[in-house]
């Protein structure tokens, strides 16, 4: 390889192969981490609910006054809901997996416990709920209907029985034998009874460092004069149903507001709205770099193609096959790219660690620079065929012509 | 001789268009790149109400469990229960002060075409109007005797008021609220907070309130917040256990119109924690906390990391694009090193020179700006489609108008100076004698 009269060449352009290399090295440094940066929020958006988010949506009736009899609105509600065509299952629930409200208490293995063993949330469900969220229970049994009571709000919660997500269950006993086992809700008895396990049921946080655990509470409790429902509808009807529900339940209580008809679809793109939306923005500025630097290349080869035609055509004069110029100009584009890529790789590192001090950012995964280095040598590689074709195809005669 | 160079550049960047569009495009987008997130960066986090944010401060007691504390790193907890909010609210040391919550009520218009519809409101006393100062369109705010009198009255925000009388003169007229008629006393002008300061823990760029209520009114309601609530223990059943418990879930402002005033303050909180204490209440030590407006949207992160992240990736995405066009123009220039030896040969000063290929990269560092300006703009509506939340502040204001100006200058003229000081320096000599 002629690798010694490139380094001279280039030596005699340090600036310009400087400013390329430097132009590599803060795409390489800048992809890897915004990458980086994408992959756990697509991770993030992609963790399951643990519920069956097609079917179902949910809604909620908020009544007026002193004198609304919000306990029994609840159960003809549910009534009219479960009879409704194309209402699969239905059951009231405080708040649902991905919509950023609702309740989180600590669960503790033994009374007056100063920091609680577990954290979880609270989801205030009937029996009907595992068929209506779609959770999957993996060990004990679903709620049985006399096992839902009826709590004001206000007053403490003192379930009976519980089921939890297996998260939490292996939280609280990690040598799998929560089921059947006592816990307390609260510091005071009385304790709870595990009655039941699902496979997963998320909070309704997507931030929370623990969501997966998840408790579910038999209890009809409406919050004051409002209430929450959950509806499953049969496959492939949910929109129709959610305009009949929405109808139904004005009609037949009109002292109240029927509002805030949200599909679980909907939930689920408001709750990763701002992850979506810096992944997209990360997206079209890696796009936009690798334009940018890709285009830089090009044009820098350009310039030297033409600024050498003399030189090429005295090259080709002297015996140098068309081969020869093309891997000329493709390895003077190597050496500049990876002495640029070696800072990048550097800069890459110490941009991550600096996210990681600054942000408590997660450490840049080794094997993002590798990729990196492959993926801008490739880029180089393509950016400079063009000039190089054109260089390796300047006739030998040129070398005799005069400006 | 200006306008001359202006030619001679006009017909150099034509002679290379390819060239010159990737230049000036390439000027443009690191420009879009870095002022849009910079503009979202900056409404975020300007100062909501520069005229008295030092004087309006936070109020934070620390009644947290002894075995842990609200915030992992200790910071008090970011509301305050019923019972110190009532206390400090009526012992009225501050200059003026205000407990709130947030309340969302149904309303149930007179007009029959109209649906009820969901409300979300703020529960606060009459001092809060006098504290972050909203304009009124009609009326003004209650006083503090029907504060005292658990007046059935209400002020009204733009919209709702536009929405239930036509945007008409409402005052004197009432509003049926959860089954209970208000008084209308005042009606707010358009209020366009970029964040709502003034209850950040539910939310910075929540929707504006959209009536207020007397806090002493309100709770005759037994009305829970419809915002965050939070309890280190059990609060125990019912309203009044709820009243007395640790739970927080209120916010409370003070204005202190000196320094002299603030600690005077402290030293009345820390006075009032003490006695407390007594009471077997606030097993924590001593932690009080009173942040003024700019502080305390700083310690509840108002600027989203997120949009921090982008800010930095815009301007490092900058340095790409500049140092692309000072490689390209380097390039350029240096390929006309004979027609500048030409021009210095013919008489041409080296800073005649300078000038000509200044004024080139300043035509194209002004087109890239310019570009970059309307660029930034629809960077700007791309924004508000991907963040519902963030309508507020993703607008150009004048002062982003003149920084993306001159930062395109500035930027126009580093890309340039450097090829621009090369091309000078060539020597007449060495370019004629091929």
């Amino acid at each position: 390889m002629e690798i010694r009269p490139i380094l001279s060449a280039l030596m005699r352009s340090k600036v310009s192969m400087v400013l390329i290399g430097l132009q590599v090295a803060l795409t390489l440094a800048i992809v890897c981490n915004a990458l980086f940066i994408i992959g756990q929020r697509l991770d993030n958006m992609n963790r399951p609910s643990g519920m069956n988010e097609a079917d179902t949506f949910w809604l909620g009736s908020s009544g007026f006054g002193q004198g609304f009899d919000a306990k029994a609105v609840q159960q003809a509600d549910l009534a009219l809901l479960r009879q409704l065509p194309g209402v699969a299952s239905a059951t009231t629930t405080n708040s649902v997996p991905l919509s950023g409200g609702g309740w989180s208490t600590g669960i503790n293995l033994q009374p007056q416990q100063n920091t609680s063993t577990a954290d979880t949330t609270i989801y205030l469900v009937d029996s009907h709920a595992l068929d209506t969220f779609g959770f999957k229970l993996v060990g004990g049994r679903n709620f049985k209907p006399e096992e839902v009571t009826r709590t004001t709000f206000g007053d403490q919660l003192k379930p009976a029985s519980i089921i939890v997500s297996k998260a939490l269950a292996d939280a609280l006993f990690p040598d799998g034998d929560a089921l059947g086992k006592q816990v307390y809700m609260d510091q005071d008895p009385p304790t709870s009874t595990i009655v039941g396990i699902i496979e997963r049921a998320q909070q309704p946080w997507v931030s929370s460092d623990s969501i997966e655990n998840a408790t579910l509470v038999p209890t009809y409790m409406p919050y004051g004069n409002y209430s929450r429902y959950l509806v499953r509808a049969e496959p492939g009807r949910r929109d129709e149903v959610m305009k009949l529900a929405e109808q139904k339940l004005s009609e037949a209580n009109p002292s109240r507001i029927v509002g805030r008809l949200r599909s679980m679809e909907q939930v689920r793109e408001e709750a990763y709205a701002g992850d979506r939306a810096m992944a997209i923005i990360l997206g079209a500025v890696i796009v936009a770099l690798l334009a940018v630097t890709a285009l830089g290349i090009v044009g820098m080869a350009s310039f030297w193609v033409a600024q050498r035609t003399r030189q090429i055509g005295t090259r080709r004069a002297l015996g140098a096959t068309r081969f020869d110029i093309l891997r000329y100009f493709q390895t003077e584009n190597f050496i500049i790219t990876t002495l640029g890529l070696v800072a990048g790789g550097i800069l890459a590192y110490a941009l991550s660690l600096w996210l990681m001090q600054t942000y408590q950012a997660p450490r840049l995964p080794w094997y993002y620079v590798p990729v990196g280095f492959l993926s801008l040598w490739l880029l180089g590689q393509l950016a400079v065929l063009g000039p190089a074709l054109r260089a390796s195809r300047v006739p030998p005669a040129v070398a005799t012509r005069s400006v | 001789m200006l306008g001359y160079y202006l030619q001679l550049g006009l017909r150099s960047l034509k002679r290379n268009p390819v060239l010159t569009a990737l230049m000036v495009v390439g000027i443009a987008l690191g420009i879009a790149a870095s002022m849009t997130t910079l503009t979202v960066l900056h409404l975020m986090g300007s100062d909501p109400i520069p005229w008295k944010s030092d004087k309006l401060h936070y109020v934070q007691l620390d009644n947290w469990s002894a075995d842990q504390p609200f915030y992992d790193d200790g910071r008090p907890p970011d509301q305050i229960t019923y019972r110190d909010a009532v206390a400090l609210t009526e012992a009225g040391k501050a200059d003026r002060q205000s407990a709130m919550f947030k309340l969302s009520l149904p309303i149930q218009p007179e007009n029959k075409e109209l649906k009820p519809f969901q409300s979300l409101g703020r529960v606060a006393y009459s001092d809060f109007f006098a504290m972050f100062e909203p304009r009124f369109k009609y009326g003004g705010p209650w006083n503090r005797d029907q504060d005292d009198s658990h007046a059935r009255v209400v002020v009204l925000g733009k919209d709702i008021n536009e929405k239930l009388f036509g945007g008409q003169d409402s005052t004197g007229r009432s509003v049926r609220m959860d089954g209970s008629d208000y008084t209308i006393v005042g009606v707010l002008d358009a209020w366009n907070l970029r964040s709502r300061y003034y209850d950040l823990t539910n939310g910075a760029f929540a929707d504006p309130d959209e009536f207020f209520m007397p806090f002493t009114t309100a709770l005759d309601l037994k009305q829970r917040s419809s915002g965050n609530n939070s309890c280190w223990r059990s609060p125990g059943d019912g309203w009044d256990a709820y009243l007395a418990s640790d739970c927080v879930w209120m916010q409370m402002w003070v204005e202190l119109d000196s320094p002299a005033r603030l600690a005077e303050y402290k030293s009345f909180l820390d006075s009032y924690v003490n006695e407390q204490k007594k009471l077997g209440r606030f097993p924590r030590p001593l932690n009080n906390r009173l942040l003024d407006v700019n502080q305390w949207m700083e310690d509840q992160q108002v600027v989203s990391r997120d949009v921090e992240v982008q800010t930095g990736l815009g301007f490092a995405f900058l340095v790409v694009c500049l140092v692309n066009t000072i490689g390209l123009l380097l390039a350029k220039f240096t390929r006309k090193a004979g027609e500048i030896g030409l021009r210095r040969a013919l008489g041409a000063s080296r800073r005649d020179v300078f000038t000509q290929f200044l004024v080139e990269s300043g035509v194209v560092g002004l087109s890239g700006g310019l570009l970059g300006l309307v660029l930034t703009g629809l960077g700007l509506v791309a924004v508000r489609a991907l963040y519902e939340e963030y309508q507020t502040v993703a607008h150009l204001d004048w002062t982003m108008v003149l920084t993306t100006i001159g930062l395109a200058i500035l930027a126009a003229l580093l890309a340039g100076l450097y090829p621009t000081w090369r091309a000078c320096r060539v020597q007449p000599a060495a370019q004629l004698k091929m």
